[in-house]
């Protein structure tokens, strides 16, 4: 039934189109772009609107109370809230651009998205670059290749919160499996989670381990795709194999790599469980990011802070488009097109 | 054909998320005829594997007394519940109907209205019984919204065995402390002391000793970035510095009772609610082992928090009847008789302490005059913010993140932001 009528609702729209080109003179002026748009696709139109619905409420809502969170002075004691048949009505307000002046005046900002660029930039360079080792091991002939490929894509296979609490048991100070192979071998143990130094290093190995088999697997299906007669002809004119690497395989895993660094950027600088479950932030607010300061504020402090909230929430967003603007127009002045 | 599917999948979904929206209501229960019946849920946030045992045995026996009750016993770990309350009062959708409150907790969320009051209902039985010092954190703005489950304070734990080996007694003092730790360094090579870093709560003892509080309710100041509170940051400092102590700036519960539970240190600070767990440890198996002494006192005074536990109604319980007579019962004379007998919990009635249960209990006998004593919290809403602050800082000292000097003076000032206009 559907195929029907969509059939006889094109054959119209086409037939009224070819009419009204057909007339000519005489006529009203032609309808306005957007119009002929709506009455030749209103088909098409009315087939997406539930999408464009869902995602309006499903994205768009939280967006823009958001948004407006942020120009508020909302908090835990101001809010609407209903209890049994209490209903307390909501008595926040405007006050403007007040939060995003705090918030970047402040030092706490400042200092969160200056250990976030840290982490983001550590977290992402060293995965890259192991990521990028691993790929090209296992691009060769070696045997057991496949349980080498198995074996590393472990950490992705398994949900982020186990490997995290993993991570956590055997980071204990004392009773931990990494101490207690440090002290057996007559180390001093280390204290990982304790010490805000440390913990910043244990923080970023959980997310290199986390995130090399993405890089890896993403690499590895790149250099399958580069041609091998590129490396036959780079080898018949002499080239070393740290050429044959810098002059054909980086150049040919080129479009993957951007993409990859992108995401991982992305995932990155917002990577929640790990700081969170890791360390909470912690020792004190020595590996707190962004994204687990703001949640912080919202679900860990009382009163809860829902305008400082928003108002990081939004910060990041603008921050993360930012990044990604600049990130594309860098990469299209180097010739690239997506 | 393909936009017939389209469609179909559409509406399937469109269903589902209604579906999904629908809350699972819980069905009220009526009072038909004065007999109780529905469904009471209680949030328990007693420690798991030791007190959670016995409260639920106690829970579950309400059903005796009224069989058409159903009681859902949910244990919801103490650190997480605070936080899952609030969530779930505030979406006004799976809330317990009875929730266990810590006593700061109970003022915060009257004050966000999550709370029912009990006066004049039948959850407040021989009111007069109460501990006035255990009912002082149930009253909010001239109404009382809880009753009084257990009262604490807390003590010195230590393992008697490695006293004896190290041949000293219980420090009285900080300085004593030291010397104690280091005895037990030298002649077992154990670590004297463990101190939570992660929880302000055990730093309050050593704010207390210094004379200093948190905050002075009377006179609207904040106090702890006063000299004295510097002061007892650079006690705490100095303990773990010197190897007298040892901390953890995260899983703190988890290393204390392992380390203290495995006999690697020799003492801990703690109350009456990790007698049960501490006796489920290889090194006190012999319960006689298990010695408990005051916390130290410090260079002006010597006292501990008061604590505890409140039973609280959801002011959105659908059932609201039953859920009243549920706190009256476990916060019976009897309830807290048997809870006295088998977990050392410090009853909060007056009466319940000439019973044998409670005479028995060594553990209830010790902290009676210490609760006692035990230093009052100002009951105000804000009491629970008061460590999320305190406990970032106190972190930092202690790991060496920042001076006592600072840690005290970053804490005041977010205290002045919580709390508007104090000093």
């Amino acid at each position: 039934m559907a195929v029907h009528t969509s059939q006889s609702v094109a054959k119209a729209a086409g037939d009224d189109v070819a009419r009204g080109r057909s007339r000519g003179t005489g006529n009203p002026p032609p309808p306005s772009r957007l119009r002929r748009a709506l009455s030749v696709h209103w088909y098409a139109w009315t087939m997406v609107a539930p999408v464009v619905i869902v995602i309006g409420v499903i994205i768009g809502y939280p967006l823009f109370r958001g948004l407006w969170l942020s120009l508020t002075n909302a908090d835990e004691r101001n809010v609407a809230r209903s209890i049994g048949v209490n209903e307390i009505p909501a008595t926040y307000e405007f006050v403007g651009v007040d939060n995003y002046v705090d918030a970047l005046t402040g030092g706490q900002f400042l200092s969160t998205l200056g250990w976030t660029l840290v982490w983001t930039v550590s977290c992402v360079g060293v995965t890259f670059c192991l990521g990028m080792a691993l790929a090209n091991i296992l691009n060769r002939k070696i045997a057991g290749r496949s349980a080498y490929r198995m074996a590393l894509i472990l950490p992705w296979a398994i949900p982020g919160f186990v490997s995290v609490f993993a991570w956590r048991f055997l980071y204990n100070e004392d009773r931990g499996l990494l101490n207690k192979l440090l002290t057996g071998s007559g180390f001093d143990g280390i204290p990982w989670l304790n010490d805000p130094t440390w913990a910043k290093f244990s923080v970023i190995a959980v997310n290199v381990w986390l995130g090399v088999p993405f890089i890896m697997v993403a690499l590895l299906g790149g250099l399958q795709s580069i041609p091998s007669e590129q490396y036959e002809a780079a080898e018949m004119d002499g080239a070393t194999a740290w050429q044959r690497f810098r002059h054909v395989t980086l150049p040919g895993l080129r479009p993957v790599s951007t993409t990859v660094i992108l995401l991982s950027t992305i995932w990155t600088f917002n990577m929640f469980p790990v700081i969170f479950l890791l360390t909470r932030g912690g020792p004190g607010e020595a590996t707190q990011i962004l994204v687990t300061q703001a949640y912080k504020f919202s679900f860990e402090i009382s009163p809860r802070d829902f305008a400082q909230s928003s108002t990081w929430g939004v910060l990041i967003l603008v921050l993360l488009m930012l990044f990604a603007v600049v990130y594309r127009r860098v990469l299209r002045t180097q010739g690239d097109n997506w | 054909m393909r936009r017939g599917i389209t469609a179909t999948a559409l509406v399937a979904a469109l269903a589902l998320a209604a579906t999904a929206c629908g809350s699972d209501d819980e069905t009220g229960g009526s009072k038909s005829s004065g007999e109780l019946s529905g469904t009471v849920t209680w949030w328990d946030t007693s420690n798991v594997g030791s007190e959670d045992k016995v409260f639920k045995k106690i829970a579950e026996g309400f059903e005796k007394k009224h069989p058409k009750v159903d009681v859902k016993y949910v244990s919801v770990p103490f650190g997480e519940a605070q936080n899952k309350f609030k969530n779930a009062a505030q979406a006004g959708s799976g809330a317990p109907d009875v929730i266990r409150s810590e006593v700061a907790w109970t003022p915060d969320f009257a004050n966000l209205g999550y709370l029912a009051p009990l006066d004049g209902t039948s959850a407040l039985k021989d009111e007069k019984d109460f501990l006035a010092q255990a009912a002082a954190s149930t009253k909010y703005d001239g109404k009382t919204y809880a009753v009084p489950q257990v009262i604490d304070s807390m003590g010195v734990f230590y393992n008697k065995k490695i006293f004896k080996e190290a041949g000293v007694e219980p420090p009285a003092t900080i300085a004593d402390l030291k010397a104690v730790s280091k005895k037990i360094k030298d002649k077992t090579g154990k670590t004297g002391l463990y101190l939570r870093g992660d929880d302000p709560y055990y730093f309050l003892s050593f704010l207390y000793g210094e004379g200093g509080d948190l905050v002075n309710a009377k006179d609207k100041a904040v106090t702890v970035d006063s000299p004295e509170g510097v002061k007892a940051f650079k006690v705490v400092k100095d303990l773990v510095d010197s190897g007298t102590a040892k901390t953890d700036a995260t899983d703190g519960w988890e290393n204390m009772m392992q380390s203290f539970k495995n006999g690697d240190v020799a003492m801990m600070i703690n109350g009456p609610w990790a007698v049960g767990d501490t006796l489920t440890g290889k090194e006190f198996t012999d319960k006689a082992n298990l010695g408990i002494s005051t916390v130290p006192a410090g260079s002006a005074a010597q006292g501990a928090p008061q604590g505890g536990h409140n039973l609280a109604v959801y002011a959105g319980s659908k059932n609201l009847d039953a859920s009243y007579a549920f706190v009256e019962y476990m916060t019976s004379v009897e309830s807290q008789a048997q809870t006295a007998g088998e977990l050392n919990l410090l009853p909060t009635r007056t009466s319940v302490y000439s019973k044998q249960e409670a005479a028995d209990s060594e553990i209830v006998q010790f902290f009676k005059p210490v609760v006692e004593t035990a230093v009052e919290r100002p009951w105000i809403p804000e009491a629970g913010s008061l460590f999320a602050p305190l406990g970032t800082e106190y972190t930092k000292v202690l790991t060496g993140q920042t001076t006592p000097e600072k840690g005290a003076k970053a804490t005041g000032d977010s205290y002045r932001k919580l709390l508007e206009g104090w000093k």
